[in-house]
């Protein structure tokens, strides 16, 4: 019998300029009917392009399949006609994107981009066409489907999209669907039911669904059987049971080690001195109105913000997004303006100060940012990056040269980072000089504004370890913001959960996680991907539903 | 890769940047091949090509067509490359601070953009010629007043989408002044852009320049193209040469400056570094 899909020896060749000159290598992979064949790696791992060449869709000539099949029912998918090719695609196999709101042609509503795939694809009257768009946006439990067909993407929220993505994508009842890491972008409460949707489809079509993340709890929450992928090999693959229980592979291990635990972790005293206080922190975002009036939108952003952080401490800031965490963090570090409240550092009101009042003042407080590619300068030499802080405050360039090269060791970089361009370094090692960056000044209080949420498993928890290490080291009081519950778990000794600009609970980790108080909470903490099984065997802190 | 294997991957842009090389060449060395000043008479008027010893012909006044496309070179490129400085200096300054405060100063200085902008260039610039009576400064002047605009409104872009970025924030939270993060941080990172179109400019700036020229309004002591041609645009059926070579020089010029100017895109454009 042939199977559903059948790679075997598959080379996807790169550039010559590249890094490595295949991107694949000797990829032997396959999936049967009715089952989730989970693709897991780390960046660059090239598990993007194994799916885009099944899809036909590398980008030509530069990368392309140099060697092996691609068999989709015993047909060559590398070798057959641009035509043919077409024609599988949508119908036969389909795809769903990481980031739905591009993925989604922004000047069309949801249903025109529904029937087109049926349009495209076969012969039928637009009564019939209409009916079977309603039909799908129903199974995949959109609300209101009628008013979901005449939305525009911007319309609908994140999940709602990914919802009418997958819509689209299972019109034509094909029988292989590649997810490339659809849940990525999503809240995990989204991210939970969109798994759970996927899931369902999948059972009742019967399909064939190549899944791919990077995420070791989604793969325990959805998969039937695991690929793992390093540098473009696969090194491991097996049953979920199989690979997840018992790893073969050390690289397999160390993902599965890396990832998070919910587990809190140890309980530390509290010191009663009190660093940094916020007070009924007010913020809001008005949008629309504009030169002929009409009413704007007005989001609170930060609503009646109450937080305090104690000497050594380290506070999370827990929420979905739009739940106003990151408006918090800025207006500490009066990146933002706060309307009304105080924010107080030490006996100093922060809130009411001007640009050049506050600047004094600025040495005290840093913060490091999420985007670890965004946040260097791209022109600027790592020295200077760091030491420019210092000098700024007075240090002569000796003294900053010296700081620097200390930080830079403390961060675990050698010292010829100093001379060199951001662009030379991986997205952990530029975390690291992100965060040197903000030690330069000896601050008394760290924000962190979701410094790992960018960075791959591994080495996610490298730096997280680096936080810590250093908190100890310099007694340093830290604001952690975070999307996610597992990493909140690691490193936060109090947490303070956000929803719509309120805090909703606010506790020790432990406390928290053992008998959350509101019910958001307890859907937080039941979303998490992969709750049941890596934390069952443990001691199951998060019985929450 | 180094910026000139970026740039020597265009073969266009090296043959321009050679024919710049060239002109260039011509314009400094001017005053050696043809000593006399370009105004002179230096022998028998409306000779054409080849006769009486000249190189390109005479015009109806007896100069030299080849001594003055020599000399003209100087002016133009002094005028294009002069011009465009001080438009992309006074650009820079707008856009920046438009770009970087936004609101109530953005929106003044773009406002001010823009009426700048709905004026026809050319006709402004021949009105500000005449109004300061037509001299180098002058044309300099008016070249680069309506050659701004587009600058500032390039730069003002860039400053928009870097001033979010998280490591001018980082700046922020250091304590850095406003004027350093403008000049330190975030216009290195918008360069690109700018000297591209820099380099484009300059090819507008000798149009403009020779077409002030043509029209009477260039600075009557100094040779140019433009004023070649406009001296010699009567004679166009009786002697073709006074007007042809002043002519194909300026095409070539503007040819060659473009070419440089897509081959520095090409080379300082990431997002084309890509493309093979």
């Amino acid at each position: 019998m042939t199977r559903l899909l059948d790679i075997t020896d598959l080379h996807i060749a790169l550039p010559p300029e590249s890094q490595r000159p295949y991107a694949v290598q000797k990829m032997d992979l396959h999936l049967e009917a009715n089952e989730i064949l989970c693709v897991v790696g780390e960046s660059g791992s090239g598990k993007s392009l194994t799916a885009r060449a099944v899809m036909g869709l590398l980008p030509k000539p530069r990368v392309q399949v140099s060697q092996g099949s691609v068999l989709f029912q015993g047909e060559d998918l590398t070798k057959v006609s641009d035509t043919r090719l077409r024609q599988i695609r949508g119908s036969d196999i389909s795809m769903i994107f990481q980031e739905p709101m591009t993925a989604l042609n922004p000047v069309m509503t949801i249903g025109v981009q529904i029937d087109e795939v049926f349009r495209f694809h076969n012969k039928m009257p637009g009564k019939e066409r209409r009916r079977r768009a309603l039909e799908l946006l129903r199974d995949v439990q959109l609300p209101d489907p009628e008013q979901t067909l005449k939305a525009y993407p911007h319309e609908l929220s994140g999940g709602q999209r990914q919802r009418a993505m997958i819509a689209m994508a299972l019109a034509l009842d094909p029988k292989i669907l590649i997810a490339d890491e659809p849940t990525t972008a999503l809240d995990v409460t989204t991210q939970a039911q969109v798994l759970k949707l996927i899931k369902e489809m999948q059972e009742t079509h019967g399909t064939g669904v190549l899944f791919i993340t990077h995420d070791f709890g989604v793969v325990a929450d959805i998969a039937d059987r695991v690929a793992v992928m390093q540098n473009g090999l696969v090194v491991e693959t097996g049953t979920t049971d199989q690979v997840l229980r018992n790893p073969t592979h050390p690289y397999t291990k160390g993902l599965i080690a890396a990832v998070p635990d919910l587990v809190p972790r140890a309980a530390r005293p509290r010191s009663p001195e009190i660093v940094l206080k916020v007070n009924h922190l007010e913020k809001t975002y008005r949008s629309g109105g504009g030169l002929f009036g009409g009413k704007g939108r007005v989001v609170h952003a930060a609503n009646d913000v109450t937080l305090d952080l104690a000497r050594g401490e380290t506070l999370g800031i827990v929420g979905e997004s739009g739940s106003g965490k990151s408006t918090v963090a800025r207006c500490i570090v009066r990146l933002n303006d706060a309307e009304a409240g105080e924010i107080l550092l030490g006996d100093t009101d922060l809130r009411p100060l001007g640009r050049a009042e506050m600047r004094p003042h600025r040495s005290k407080i840093q913060m490091v940012f999420q985007d670890p590619y965004a946040s260097l300068n791209p022109r600027t030499r790592i020295g200077k990056i760091i030491a420019q802080g210092p000098m700024m405050y007075g240090a002569s360039p000796e003294d900053a040269r010296k700081r620097t090269l200390e930080l830079l060791e403390i961060v675990g970089l050698d010292a010829g980072a100093y001379d060199r361009f951001p662009h030379e370094f991986s997205g952990g090692q530029r975390q690291r000089i992100g965060i040197a960056r903000a030690l330069a000044l000896e601050p008394a209080v760290l924000v962190a504004d979701e410094p790992v949420s960018a960075l791959d498993v591994s080495i996610q928890a490298q730096i997280l370890n680096l936080l810590d290490e250093i908190r100890d080291r310099m007694n340093l009081s830290m604001v952690f913001i975070t999307h996610d519950l597992r990493v909140a778990a690691q490193v936060c000794d109090r947490i303070a959960v956000m929803q719509r600009g309120k805090v909703i609970e606010v506790g020790a980790t432990a406390e928290l996680f053992k008998s959350p108080t509101q019910k958001y909470t307890q859907e937080l903490l039941a979303a998490v991907p992969g709750k049941d099984w890596f934390f069952k065997e443990t001691n199951q802190p998060a019985q929450a539903t | 890769m180094t910026f000139w294997k970026l740039f020597a991957r265009n073969r266009g842009a090296v043959f321009g940047l050679a024919i710049l090389i060239l002109i260039t060449f011509m314009a400094a060395t001017a005053g050696l091949f043809f000593p006399d000043d370009p105004f002179s008479l230096a022998g028998k008027s409306m000779s054409a090509p080849g006769e009486n010893g000249f190189l390109l012909g005479s015009d109806s006044l007896g100069r030299d067509v080849a001594a003055g496309i020599a000399h003209g070179a100087k002016t133009s490129l002094l005028i294009g490359l002069l011009a465009t400085l001080v438009a992309v200096f006074v650009g820079i300054v707008m856009g920046a601070l438009a770009g970087y405060y936004g609101g109530m100063i953005d929106n003044l200085l773009m406002r001010l953009t823009e009426m700048f902008q709905t004026i026809p260039s050319f006709i402004f610039a021949i009105l500000l010629v005449a109004i300061m009576k037509p001299s180098i400064e002058s044309i300099v002047i008016a070249i680069a007043v309506v050659s701004w605009p587009a600058v500032a409104r390039l730069v003002r872009g860039e400053f928009l989408s870097l001033r979010n970025r998280e490591f001018v924030q980082a700046c922020h939270t250091l304590g850095m002044s406003d004027i350093r993060i403008m000049l330190g941080e975030i216009l290195p990172n918008c360069l690109s852009p700018v000297i591209v179109i820099g380099s484009l400019m300059v090819a507008t700036a000798i149009l403009i320049e020779s077409g002030l020229a043509f029209l009477g309004l260039g600075d009557p002591n100094i040779m140019s193209w433009g004023f070649q041609i406009g001296a010699g645009r009567t004679l166009l059926r009786s002697a073709w040469w006074v007007c042809t070579f002043p002519g194909i020089a300026i095409l070539i010029t503007v040819l060659a400056i473009n070419l440089v100017g897509e081959g520095i895109n090409d080379a300082l454009n990431p997002r084309l570094r890509e493309r093979s």
